[in-house]
């Protein structure tokens, strides 16, 4: 206690990192791609689906992302979607799922605070992020390749 | 095959995302993911190794996050080449817009019906 | 000139020590499960509480538990003198609508977890110093609030870390009285906000860990006591790996306290119920308090008690902000009576 505090702040630093428990990297990442290839495998049934309906290539994809945006917002709904989050980890945040879930989940707890600035803004609490770099960086793209093709 | 395939490529892109969680600083969180994913997924895309893997493996390339990026660059890229620099700027929307869309109204939907459990 | 009531640097004695004279507590349904189950008064199994929002629950649990605690003491809400109370919302609302509805002077408390060991010490100062007969205090907090406030909604798909705690649901209520039956308060050490560094919200326990050990040594070098003196030090919320932390750091600073340590978080939940690290939140030192604690001191099993309230005094903000999570103690001695 008598030491000076930028030297009790490193060996606590490695007290702390010594008595944490380190997280089960194998059961993650197994549950991880188990979770993740069982969600991609659904969309490409629904893509086989859809493309036999006589879609085209992109609007099954479309119709794909669709559906898999919609089960994802029920099951975020019903309360379900976190349960399964727990074993699957990134394998329920990466998938277009994931995204659906991330949106919906802020927007049913802030409800209580208005459909404007309840519903409607916390839609976006983790969309918005996406949306903006997703789009930023698309236009950079598309600005490059004007200028450079 | 598609089907295993599938399987296997949408596990792995989930599986990096899990370590990218697990191995790094308490900072990195789902929404850090998610944003990482998408800007990823533009930047493959530009480079033109996003579509042969999506030839490959399907679902498993369209389904994850960076998928919905790859959308995003080719629809503004193919954006410039109809309409010149104003295509940059509508393009990589309109090619998501199904996806943005179907979001926003089943997540309003879901939360205006459904109570949080807890 | 020293303050006739303390001794050392942070230690207050009380010349008449004031007394315990009734508690009262609410828990949600996992506490309600869990190992301490029996201790509490009511469990209610709808996180809502027939309310339209968590946080009307939450406020209903506060107030519901502090005028239980009035009432079994016979006591009615016109003989208190001040309410003493606080939660983990922004700006205390759960306590500031209560006090609303009780309509008793009140002096709102934010020590984060700690807040109802910061409200005891101030309200024993309140009774021995004569500036009242009677204190209300209380303290609550609840998962789902607490979640969204501080890290994500609870519908969002995320794995805890195994060193994440579970916010408790719950609240207590706790009488304090300048005489009558009960256990008596004879000892507060006020802690020191400390700061090691910590700055992962999802890790508690390691960010209060150095507070709860300071003010422990403190409170050792301030009354000459060791722990021999108690039967029992009781922490606040430090979960399974801050309360390792804390032993380890007492250990090498020369006290052994290992054999009379336990954690009101470790104890709350037991390892099946996917609580991870354990519980934390107000709610978690105060309704252990005020259930278990209290009714182990009244059956003679303990006598001599040393509860030690354990806050991390973050804000979504500051750790957006990349800031540090500096953590609080604050000790109080109960002693049979």
């Amino acid at each position: 206690m008598t030491q000076p505090l930028e030297i009790r702040k490193k060996q606590y630093k490695k007290l702390v990192d010594e008595i944490k428990p380190r997280p089960p990297l194998v059961r993650n990442t197994l549950g991880a791609f188990i979770f993740g290839g069982l969600i991609a495998l659904i969309g490409q049934f629904l893509l086989n689906f859809f493309q036999g309906q006589g879609l085209s290539v992109n609007d099954a994809g479309a119709a794909t992302s669709t559906t898999l945006v919609f089960l994802a917002s029920l099951l975020t709904g019903l309360g379900i979607y976190d349960e399964i989050a727990k074993y699957g980890g990134a394998g329920t945040i990466v998938p277009i799922t994931g995204f659906a879930n991330s949106m919906v989940s802020p927007a049913m707890e802030y409800r209580a605070e208005g459909l404007v600035l309840g519903v409607g803004a916390r839609l976006f609490t983790i969309a918005g992020p996406v949306l903006v770099f997703g789009i930023f960086s698309a236009w950079l793209v598309a600005l490059l390749y004007y200028f450079f093709r | 095959m598609i089907f295993l395939k599938a399987f296997i490529v949408g596990g792995l892109f989930c599986v990096v995302a899990q370590l990218l969680i697990d191995l790094t600083t308490h900072k990195v969180t789902p929404a850090h993911i998610l944003v990482g994913y998408v800007v990823g997924g533009v930047v493959l895309s530009a480079f033109g190794l996003y579509q042969p893997l999506i030839d490959w493996a399907g679902a498993g390339a369209t389904v994850p996050i960076t998928g919905f990026g790859h959308l995003l660059a080719q629809g503004a890229i193919q954006g410039v080449e109809q309409k010149g620099i104003l295509g940059a700027f509508s393009g990589g929307v309109a090619a998501v817009a199904t996806g943005i869309t179907a979001a926003v109204i089943f997540g309003y939907l879901a939360a205006i019906f459904f109570k949080p459990k807890g | 000139m020293v303050a006739p009531k303390k001794i050392g640097v942070q230690t207050r004695w009380f010349q008449n020590p004031p007394v315990i004279l009734g508690c009262a507590t609410i828990v949600g349904e996992k506490e309600g499960m869990g190992p301490l189950g029996h201790t509490f008064d009511k469990i209610i199994t709808d996180s809502h509480y027939h309310e339209k929002s968590w946080e009307k629950a939450e406020q209903r649990m506060l107030q519901e538990a502090m005028q239980m605690a009035v009432e079994r003491t016979g006591l009615s809400l016109k003989d208190i003198d001040f309410m003493l109370a606080g939660d983990l919302l922004n700006q205390i609302i759960s306590a500031n609508y209560t006090a609303r509805n009780l309509e008793v002077p009140f002096i709102g408390l934010y020590g984060a977890c700690s807040t109802l060991y910061e409200s005891m010490a101030l309200g024993a100062m309140l009774i021995d110093g004569g500036y009242a007969e009677y204190v209300l205090i209380g303290a609550c907090s609840h998962y789902a609030t607490a979640e969204r406030q501080y890290r994500f909604p609870v519908e969002q798909g995320t794995q805890r870390p195994l060193y994440a705690q579970w916010t408790v649901t719950g609240a207590a209520g706790m009488v304090l009285a300048r005489q009558g039956p009960g256990p008596v308060i004879t000892h507060a050490t006020i802690g020191k906000v400390v700061d090691l560094g910590q700055q992962d919200p999802m890790n508690m326990g390691a960010a209060m860990a150095p507070a709860a050990a300071d003010t422990i040594m403190y409170h050792f070098i301030d009354t000459g006591r060791t722990i021999d003196y108690y039967d029992l030090v009781i922490t606040g919320d430090l979960g399974t790996y801050g309360k390792e932390l804390a032993q380890r750091i007492l250990i090498n600073n020369g006290y052994d306290i290992t054999s009379r340590l336990v954690d009101c978080g470790v104890l709350i939940y037991a390892p099946e119920q996917d609580a991870h690290a354990g519980g934390s939140g107000c709610a978690c030192s105060a309704v252990v308090t005020c259930g278990y604690l209290q009714q182990e001191i009244q059956k003679g099993h303990y006598r001599h008690v040393l509860g030690v309230g354990t806050g991390a005094l973050l804000s979504p903000c500051s750790s957006l902000q990349g800031e540090n999570i500096p953590g609080i103690a604050h000790a109080v001695v109960i002693e049979a009576g």
